[in-house]
C-alpha cells in the first residue's frame, strides 16, 4: 500500500510507493506544491502518514522515538534559520544530540566526528564564527555538516542547493553522491538531479508519476505534462543529460 | 570550570557583602559571631536584638534574593529559547501576574492558607495565565512580537483581577501589605519560605539544565529540533511547566519582580555565548549576584525607607528592553 499524508482535510501526498536501496542517491523532483517536502517529512518521521507505512530496514518507524529515528536518519530542512548566536562548531555538534545523554557534554568522540564533518563541508576555518555572521550558503553547509555528524544510515535533504553558488552546488552534490551514504534529496534543478542522482523520482500533485534513471524519467512528454513546459531533452557537450527549455505550454 | 568557581566565589562574597549592607552596625566580625553562634561554635554572641536582626531577617533575606535572582534569570533564558523570542521572561509574558492573582486569592479569600497554600495558589494562577497565553496564540506558533503583546495583555488582565479581588474583599492594612508585596520585595523573607523556595529552585534549575541541548536545538525550529531526536512537544511541556513552577514559588515568596529574566540572560549571552549548557548555570550565578546587590541598593538608597526591589530592576530593565526591541528592528 502506498504512503499518504493529509493536512487540514487536504490530501498532500497519495499512494506513493518508494523503495530506496542502501547506498543509493535518489533525486526527488517535481514542481512547486507537488509534495516533495511533505514526502520527505513523512519519511524522516516528522509527520505521521495518514495511510501506509514508512519502513527503515524491515521495521515500521511509526512507534520509534524521535531519538531512535535521529540515530539513523538525518534531515536537512530547506530553511532552518535562527537568530541564534551559536558558533558553527556548536551547531554541527547538535548532530550528536541523539547519541548523548543529558548529563554528558560533547566528548572526545563527538568532537572528532564534528571535526570530520566540518572538514568535509569545507567549514573548518569558519568553526568559530557566529551563526548570525554566516551567509545563506554557509548556513546550509553547516546544516549539512550537522546532518553528517549524526552519522546517519540515510540522509534526507530538502532543496539543499538552494542558497549555494554553482561551485558549492557541484561540490555538495559530489560529496553526497561520492560516498556509500544513502541519500534522498529533493531538487529543483533538473540538470543537477540528472547529473548526480542514481535514480530520479518525479512527483506530481502528491502522486509518484515516474521512477527510474534520468533518461527514463525526464522525457519531453512528461515535462510537458507535469511541469507544463515545452522542453527538449538531450545531451550536453560532456554527454550529461541536458534540458533545453523552449518556453511554457 | 575555573570561571564557574570564580562565579561561585563572587556569589559568596556578594551574599556576605549583602548581609553587611543596611541598618545596624554589622561588620564581618559580627557576621562571624552570628554564624558561629548559630552553628553551635563557642563564640561571644551579639546582643540579642542585633543577632536576631542578622540571623532572622538579614541572612534569609539576602539568601532569598540570591535564590530568586537565579530562578528568574534561568526562567528568562529558558522562555527566550522556547518561544524563540529574545524578550520573553516570566513578567513580560504575564506568568508572574497570573501567579500573583493566584497567591492573592489564597491570601485574601483564605482558600488553602499557609506557605504551601500560597505557593499552590500561585502555581494554579501561573499555569492559568500560561494556558490563556497559549490559547490566545493558537496554533500560529510562538515566535515574534505577537507572543510579547499577547503576554502583556494577559498580564494586564490578571493584574486587574488581582486588584479587583484585593479591593473587593480585604481591609486597608492587608491591601497595603499586599500592594507592597505585589511590587516585589525581599523584606518578608524568612527561613521557612527560603528553604521551600531554595529546594524548588535547585530542583528546577537542575531539570532545566538537563534540557540544555534540547534548548540549543529548539533555536532552529520544530522540524530541525525533532530531526535531532528531540521530542519537541514533551520537551516544551516540561520546560514550560518547570518555568511556571519556579515563577510561582518565587512570586509566592517575594512577589513579582520584573526584568531580571531579561537583563541577566542577555548579559551572560553577550559575554559567554548562547550555548545553554553554560548559559544556564552562569545566568543562575549572575542573576543571584545581581539581585543580592539590587536588593542591597533598595535597602539603603532611601534609608530608612525601603524601596521594593522590583522598582529598581524595572529601572534597569526598561532601557535594556527598548535596546533589544530596537536591535531587532521592531521599534
Amino acid at each position: 500500500m502506498g504512503l499518504a499524508w493529509a493536512a487540514g482535510g487536504r490530501t498532500i501526498i497519495t499512494g506513493v510507493d518508494l523503495d530506496v536501496a542502501p547506498g543509493e542517491t535518489v533525486g526527488l523532483i517535481g514542481p512547486n506544491g507537488s509534495g516533495k517536502s511533505s514526502l520527505l517529512r513523512c519519511l524522516a518521521g516528522l509527520r505521521a502518514p495518514s495511510a501506509g507505512t514508512v519502513r527503515h530496514g524491515d521495521e515500521d518507524i511509526a512507534g520509534w522515538s524521535a531519538r531512535r529515528i535521529a540515530r539513523r536518519l538525518a534531515f536537512v530542512e530547506q530553511t532552518a534559520d535562527s537568530d541564534t548566536d551559536l558558533r558553527v562548531a556548536d551547531v554541527v555538534a547538535l548532530g550528536r544530540t541523539p547519541f548523548r545523554d543529558r548529563w554528558r557534554g560533547v566528548d572526545r568522540t563527538d568532537r572528532a566526528i564534528v571535526d570530520a564533518a566540518l572538514d568535509r563541508l569545507d567549514l573548518t576555518e569558519l568553526r568559530h564564527r557566529r551563526w548570525a555572521t554566516l551567509s545563506g550558503g554557509e548556513r546550509q553547509r553547516a546544516h549539512i555538516a550537522r546532518a553528517l555528524a549524526q552519522r546517519p544510515h540515510a540522509i534526507l535533504l530538502d532543496e539543499p542547493t538552494n542558497h549555494l553558488d554553482v561551485r558549492h552546488q557541484l561540490e555538495l552534490m559530489a560529496l553526497l553522491t561520492g560516498t556509500d551514504q544513502t541519500v534522498l534529496v529533493a531538487l529543483h534543478d533538473l540538470a543537477l538531479a540528472a547529473r548526480f542522482c542514481d535514480r530520479l523520482v518525479l512527483l506530481h500533485r502528491g502522486a509518484l508519476v515516474a521512477d527510474g534513471t534520468a533518461d527514463e524519467v525526464l522525457t519531453s512528454a512528461r515535462l510537458r505534462e507535469v511541469y507544463e513546459i515545452d522542453a527538449e531533452v538531450g545531451r550536453d557537450a560532456l554527454g550529461h543529460p541536458a534540458i533545453a527549455y523552449r518556453g511554457v505550454t | 570550570m575555573p570561571l564557574f568557581a570564580a562565579g561561585l566565589v563572587a556569589l559568596v562574597g556578594s551574599v556576605a557583602g549583602g548581609v553587611l549592607v543596611g541598618s545596624g552596625d554589622i561588620g564581618l566580625a559580627e557576621l562571624g559571631r552570628v554564624l558561629g553562634g548559630h552553628l553551635g561554635l563557642h563564640v561571644d554572641p551579639l546582643p540579642r536584638l542585633l543577632d536576631s536582626l542578622v540571623w532572622d531577617l538579614r541572612i534569609p533575606r539576602v539568601l532569598m534574593a540570591a535564590v530568586v535572582g537565579a530562578a528568574l534569570a534561568i526562567c528568562g533564558a529558558v522562555l527566550q529559547a522556547v518561544t524563540r523570542n529574545a524578550l520573553a521572561e516570566p513578567y513580560l509574558l504575564g506568568i508572574s501576574h497570573g501567579a500573583s492573582t493566584g497567591a492573592v486569592v489564597v491570601v485574601v479569600l483564605g482558600v488553602g492558607g499557609g506557605a504551601l497554600g500560597v505557593s499552590g495558589g500561585a502555581l494554579v494562577g501561573a499555569l492559568g495565565s500560561f494556558a490563556l497565553l497559549l490559547a490566545l496564540l493558537g496554533s500560529r506558533g510562538l515566535s515574534s512580537v505577537r507572543v510579547l503583546l499577547t503576554g502583556i495583555v494577559v498580564g494586564l488582565l490578571f493584574e486587574a483581577v488581582t486588584y479587583l479581588v484585593l479591593m473587593a474583599s480585604s481591609d486597608a492594612d492587608t491591601t497595603r501589605a499586599i500592594t507592597y508585596w505585589l511590587l516585589g520585595s525581599m523584606a518578608p523573607s524568612r527561613w521557612d519560605t527560603l528553604v521551600v523556595t531554595a529546594v524548588v529552585a535547585a530542583v528546577g534549575l537542575l531539570v532545566l539544565w538537563l534540557y540544555s541541548t534540547a534548548l540549543d536545538g529548539l533555536a532552529f525550529g520544530t522540524d530541525t529540533a525533532a530531526a535531532l531526536g528531540i521530542n519537541v512537544r514533551a520537551t516544551r511541556i516540561v520546560l514550560l511547566v518547570v518555568t511556571a513552577v519556579l515563577t510561582s514559588v518565587v512570586v509566592a515568596s517575594v512577589g513579582a519582580i520584573a526584568f531580571v529574566g531579561l537583563i541577566v540572560p542577555h548579559g551572560v549571552r553577550f559575554l559567554l555565548g548562547p550555548a545553554h549548557r553554560t548559559l544556564l548555570p552562569f545566568s543562575a550565578l549572575a542573576g543571584a549576584v545581581f539581585l543580592v546587590w539590587t536588593d542591597a541598593l533598595a535597602r539603603v538608597a532611601f534609608a530608612p525607607r525601603e524601596v521594593p526591589v522590583g522598582v529598581f530592576t524595572a529601572l534597569v530593565g526598561v532601557p535594556l528592553f527598548l535596546l533589544v526591541l530596537r536591535r531587532r528592528g521592531d521599534l
